[in-house]
């Protein structure tokens, strides 16, 4: 963990695997729940090959699912999974999140659970929404070294952050990520292409972004609305810092004045008291929701700024097709 | 039993049978799974499976039905209306083993849909056949089995279609490693196809002009739709619609990179702040 080096360069995802995350997300967007599921495969040299997953069960408000159960559930999988010759080794988990609004604290301390015990695990994002427009949207993730060292230490605190140089864009990094088929899922692949060749209900091309567009915004919108909450924490922390600083102060001057009145009398000084006693010091707020609220804003507008490229990229098309009549 | 029923398979589960023929152990010469899926008035929509270890011989089978139970008790737990609605089977023919677990599977679903998916390519592609059971016989006497075919169409849902899409191939490379492009590599992409579908469409229309082609009603119908389906704009008001779409999304990226500078600098200012500590 000292090394700098990056432990996996890149993932590898079979076409399965792939087909699979999409099929749980179709098959179980009831809601705005998360779907989640494990990842199987194994470490090859730098890369991490992914070669199969199953989903786990949704849990709702009311169920009575719990630890236990999904363990147990888990292992039950694996164990089965090895009968068939699947690879049985964990090395990942995946969720799927709509329109990147996965930061938050659940997703790191899953991830930095799955860095700790086995060290090249990712995550993978998988957006059902952007992929229902036409680009599939996969992307795998994993924690810096940083971050992870700052997680382990469990203290948020604005000098731990300072001494790590930890930014709001130093928390996870992306990993780039390759598909691969087997000879014979290439195959099918061609017979299926052979049969279906034009995609009838995709709009690959559709123009038409802006209810897209406007939830993006409200997103983001929540988002800053959760920042400025948290700077506007901050900065009541530091105001009632300074004012206990200020009557600590206060009180050491009275305490030497009394002091030395006595002294003139003749009297005993008084004994130092502890300033702790009196007034307790004040708890610094954890930064780490700041931080990842920070975070999303930022995968956010990164979000915004793609599909904007991409929908300017498609006017611009039909413009150039409009002026050729 | 032929009911006329049509019987729909999602690529998701050739993949995974694919896959679990290419894991399948030394000996074995095909594998067998359980195929999942929903049920409705006319059609049968397969949307899952999984593989079931069996032992084949000459005379006997063996066949793992503890851990076929088990699965479908997994599954079910993630897909509560999946239910097991036939079996399937690699390689091309249908022996006398195929009946007995075909009447095992009688008992978990009404009628069960077998499907035989060809993977030591016989015609040069992969090719997936579907076959319904029918008895046959003189009735009092012994029965026999027929399997019936029944028509199998791959069915998807859109986001399958657009990761299908993306997993193919389509260079030549050896490597058979495909990287996800970019967004703007995707229209590219996809403007690309659309000018050869549309050169195809334009070059047939000139044949038939240049009378080196027959006259087909059907096709000249479908064209009429396509360039009727264009809606008709004023210059104006088409360059007024895209330059205000144009607009808004300029003013979204220029709005999320006032935002990104922002919190960057209230990320700076509150990390040089210095507290006074107690």
């Amino acid at each position: 963990m000292s090394s700098t080096e990056p432990v996996v360069k890149q993932v590898q995802i079979g076409g399965l695997v792939v087909l699979k995350l999409i099929k749980h997300c179709e098959e179980d967007s009831g809601g705005p729940e998360l779907v989640q599921g494990v990842l199987l495969g194994l470490v090859v040299g730098e890369t991490l090959e992914i070669t199969n997953c199953f989903p786990f069960p949704r849990t709702t408000e009311n169920s009575d699912f719990d630890e236990v159960q999904y363990n147990e559930y888990q292992m039950d999988m694996m164990r089965s999974l090895r009968h068939v010759n699947i690879d049985h080794l964990h090395v990942g988990w995946y969720q799927s999140s709509n329109h990147g609004n996965f930061v938050n604290r659940a997703f790191l301390d899953s991830q930095f659970l799955y860095q700790s015990s086995i060290e090249e695990s990712v995550v993978l994002i998988y957006d059902p929404l952007k992929t229902a427009q036409g680009c599939l949207s996969l992307k795998a993730y994993r924690l810096t070294p940083k971050m992870m060292s700052m997680y382990d230490s469990k203290h948020f605190t604005l000098e731990t952050i300072k001494a790590e140089g930890l930014s709001f864009n130093d928390m996870y990094e992306e990993v780039p990520i390759n598909i691969k088929n087997s000879p014979l899922s290439n195959m099918l692949l061609l017979k299926l292409k052979k049969e279906n060749p034009v995609p009838e209900k995709v709009e690959y091309l559709n123009l038409s972004h802006s209810s897209s567009l406007e939830r993006q915004l409200r997103l983001m919108m929540s988002s800053v609305d959760e920042l400025t909450q948290e700077s506007g924490k901050f900065v009541q922390y530091q105001r009632s810092a300074a004012k206990q600083h200020q009557s600590k102060l206060l009180y050491q001057q009275k305490r030497t004045v009394e002091n030395a009145a006595r002294a003139q009398r003749g009297e005993p000084p008084l004994p130092e008291e502890d300033f702790n006693k009196i007034l307790r010091p004040i708890q610094q707020p954890a930064r780490i929701d700041a931080l990842l609220a920070a975070g999303q804003v930022s995968a956010y507008c990164d979000k915004v700024s793609s599909f904007s490229t991409q929908s300017l990229g498609r006017i611009f098309m039909a413009q150039a097709m409009d002026n050729k009549d | 039993m032929a009911d006329g029923r049509k019987v729909k398979v999602h690529p998701v589960v050739l993949f995974s049978i694919i896959d679990s023929y290419e894991r399948r152990k030394e000996d074995a010469k095909r594998v067998i799974g359980s195929l999942l899926g929903t049920v409705d008035a006319n059609s049968v929509t397969i949307t899952n499976s999984f593989c079931v270890p069996h032992t084949e011989s000459e005379d006997e089978v063996a066949f793992d039905m503890e851990f076929a139970r088990n699965m479908f008790d997994l599954h079910r737990r993630v897909n509560p209306r999946e239910v097991i609605v036939g079996w399937y089977a690699t390689g091309q023919d249908i022996t006398e083993h195929s009946v007995l677990i075909h009447e095992y599977y009688s008992r978990e679903s009404k009628s069960p849909v077998h499907l035989v998916v060809d993977t030591d390519l016989k015609d040069t592609e992969i090719g997936f056949k579907g076959f319904l059971s029918a008895t046959v016989g003189v009735p009092g006497k012994t029965q026999g089995m027929m399997f019936t075919p029944v028509p199998v169409v791959v069915d998807y849902y859109n986001a399958e279609r657009v990761g299908i899409d993306r997993i193919r191939n389509r260079t030549q490379s050896r490597g058979n490693l495909i990287s996800l492009p970019t967004e703007f590599e995707n229209v590219l992409d996809m403007t690309k196809t659309l000018q050869t579908m549309l050169e195809g469409v334009s070059d047939h229309v000139n044949n038939v002009l240049a009378g080196s082609a027959p006259i087909d009603q059907k096709i000249g119908r479908y064209l009429m739709d396509l360039v009727c389906t264009v809606p008709h704009m004023e210059e104006d008001e088409f360059d007024d619609m895209l330059n205000s779409n144009i607009n808004d999304l300029l003013m979204m990226r220029y709005l999320g990179n006032v935002v990104k500078s922002q919190v960057a600098l209230n990320e700076k200012l509150i990390n040089t702040s210095t507290i006074q500590t107690t």
